[in-house]
């Protein structure tokens, strides 16, 4: 298993964990962690999944290639900015063991 | 042959045996009449089971492919370089837009592939964005409570006309700011601009351009008052005081505000109705939502997909592609049937049954996905939420009495008459 945390808006933190190579939105959605909706089930088509991921953390799990599917579904969701990921293209792999995703304030 | 010797019902089957004597290849679901019948969901079964991508080579609307499964759908609504949305292609709709002579014709991101799209949507989503949305709240349901009290009780009404029309065009005004003893104006611009002649709702092209031409010259005046105003949170104040929608042509400006508009009309107001019809059938459902109102919560998303408010979106081929083994050619038409890929039991589960305490609610179609999903998701989600949970502290019951009147579309999946008597609580 390998362990998140999703920070609320409001501060919340709720560490969760997840078997290895499932993706962060599976980690928020089989632990009812508000704010993660993952509505097309994880295939990068609706963006109720997104996340900011912790700065310290932004290098290991990769930033967002503009002009990729992901950018471009991001270009519209409200409070994107540079920390912006989608959950369900995180694999949760051993390397991001203690990974730390804030829950954007504007998802409900 | 003259048609009379045809029996009606060998051109309109409306039975599971008698649609699977019909050759496969002559299957055309684009007729509108199996939308106003109801039938259309036994043809969609079939299609589903036997040639999920199908190709009709003759309807009213020419040749068409069908593409029915949810997995289908959502590969080529993720797929936007091949399959465009570009409106002088044909655009969203199984009827071709621009077809006619002398019709005016808005410019709509909806019906617009990358980078042109990506701009407006990204200049006009902030109005619609959920905090908008919560700033809102207060006044949609205190108009919604009004409009519930005034209903009389034990008395048959149409639910259609006194209270889906009347919430929707409630929620358009509260949005938009707009003059409220006007506001059936906005139902009326809404129904305009989408409609043809053959519709009956306007005489020809020539009365429909007179009359957007005096809807665009009322939301100048709104404008050009909401312009020199502190900023607000209604949608006019918020584009008028934006950066990103400040300097717009006005036709575009119009053009991205009827999008609003017609984008929350039909559909938000169908699914009011639909949601009445869908409890009033399936009694045990009704049960559990009155013994435990939490589950409006899952219900709405539900009724979202068993409505399927508009039942496709269309796209045209640039190029050639495979798609479930057939091969699509550059410039064909591909309809992705929502109706169909939210009955599609392969992904969702038990698809034909409708399920108020559902596991997975928002895993289907009726909004689109990728980068033209409904940008109005979540208000609609709202306004319906609202509307459910102000119904039930009032009404243990809203009963149907009669046979629902449906309407003849093959886009909008509408409900036209429902009968009802409301049961106080
Ligand atoms: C239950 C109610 C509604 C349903 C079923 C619905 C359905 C849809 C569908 C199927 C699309 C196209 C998706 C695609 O091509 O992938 C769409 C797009 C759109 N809808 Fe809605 N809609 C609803 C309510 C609303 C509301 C309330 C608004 C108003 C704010 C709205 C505004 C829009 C806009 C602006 C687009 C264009 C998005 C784009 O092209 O990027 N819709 N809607
Ligand atoms: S779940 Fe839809 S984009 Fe991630």
């Amino acid at each position: 298993m390998v362990k998140v945390t999703f920070v609320s808006s409001d501060g919340t933190r709720r560490e969760v964990a997840v078997a290895e190579g499932e993706t962060a939105r599976e980690a928020a959605l089989f632990n009812n962690v508000p704010g993660i909706d993952g509505d097309c089930g994880g295939v990068c088509a609706c963006a109720t999944c997104h996340v900011h991921v912790d700065p310290a953390w932004i290098d290991r799990v990769g930033r967002l290639e503009q002009g990729n599917a992901e950018a471009e579904l991001l270009q519209f969701a409200e409070g994107a900015n540079e920390y912006s990921r989608l959950a369900c293209q995180i694999p949760m792999l051993t390397k991001l063991e203690g990974l730390i995703l804030h829950v954007p304030e504007q998802q409900y | 042959m003259s048609t009379d010797t045809i029996e009606p019902d060998m051109m309109e089957p409306d039975t599971a045996e008698k649609i699977a004597t019909i050759p496969i290849g002559d299957i055309d679901v684009a007729r509108p009449s199996l939308y106003q019948k109801d039938t259309i969901g036994l043809f969609f079964d079939r299609l589903r089971k036997e040639e999920p991508v199908h190709y009709c080579r003759e309807s009213y609307v020419g040749p068409y492919w069908s593409i029915t499964k949810f997995n289908d759908i959502m590969a080529v609504e993720t797929n936007h370089k091949v399959f465009s949305s570009e409106a002088k292609l044909g655009g969203i709709a199984i009827q071709d837009m621009h077809s006619v002579e002398g019709a005016l014709e808005l410019e709509m991101f909806i019906a617009m592939d990358p980078p042109k799209h990506d701009q407006q949507r990204k200049a006009v989503s902030p109005a619609v964005a959920p905090s908008n949305l919560l700033l809102l709240e207060p006044t949609i349901r205190e108009r919604a409570c009004q409009i519930l009290d005034d209903l009389p009780v034990g008395e048959d009404i149409d639910w259609v006309d006194k209270v889906s029309i009347e919430l929707t065009t409630m929620t358009l005004a509260t949005l938009f700011d707009f003059p409220w003893e006007e506001r059936r104006k906005l139902t009326r611009w809404s129904d305009i601009t989408t409609a043809a002649p053959e519709t009956g709702i306007v005489e020809s092209y020539e009365a429909r351009r007179q009359e957007l031409i005096e809807c665009a010259m009322y939301f100048k005046g709104l404008w050009d008052q909401r312009v020199n105003e502190e900023p607000k949170n209604d949608l006019i104040s918020i584009m008028a005081h934006s950066p990103a929608t400040q300097n717009m042509p006005f036709l575009e400006f119009l053009g991205n505000l009827l999008l609003l508009i017609v984008g929350g009309n039909d559909t938000t107001r169908n699914s009011i109705s639909g949601g009445v019809l869908a409890l009033n059938q399936n009694p045990d459902e009704y049960r559990k939502l009155n013994d435990d109102p939490s589950l409006i919560a899952s219900m709405v998303p539900e009724i979202i997909r068993w409505q399927t408010p508009l039942t496709h979106m269309r796209r045209t081929a640039l190029q050639d592609w495979e798609i479930g083994g057939k091969q699509i050619r550059k410039g064909e038409k591909v309809v992705m049937w929502y109706l169909s890929g939210n009955r599609d039991d392969t992904v969702i589960d038990r698809a034909d049954q409708f399920i108020i305490d559902r596991q997975n609610p928002r895993h289907h179609l009726s909004f689109g996905f990728g980068i033209h999903r409904c940008m109005g998701n979540r208000l609609a989600e709202l306004q319906l939420r609202i509307v459910w949970e102000e119904i039930h502290k009032r009404f243990r019951k809203i009963e149907v009495t009669g046979e629902p009147e449906r309407l003849l579309s093959n886009f909008v999946r509408g409900i036209t008459k429902l009968p009802v008597r409301l049961h106080a609580r």
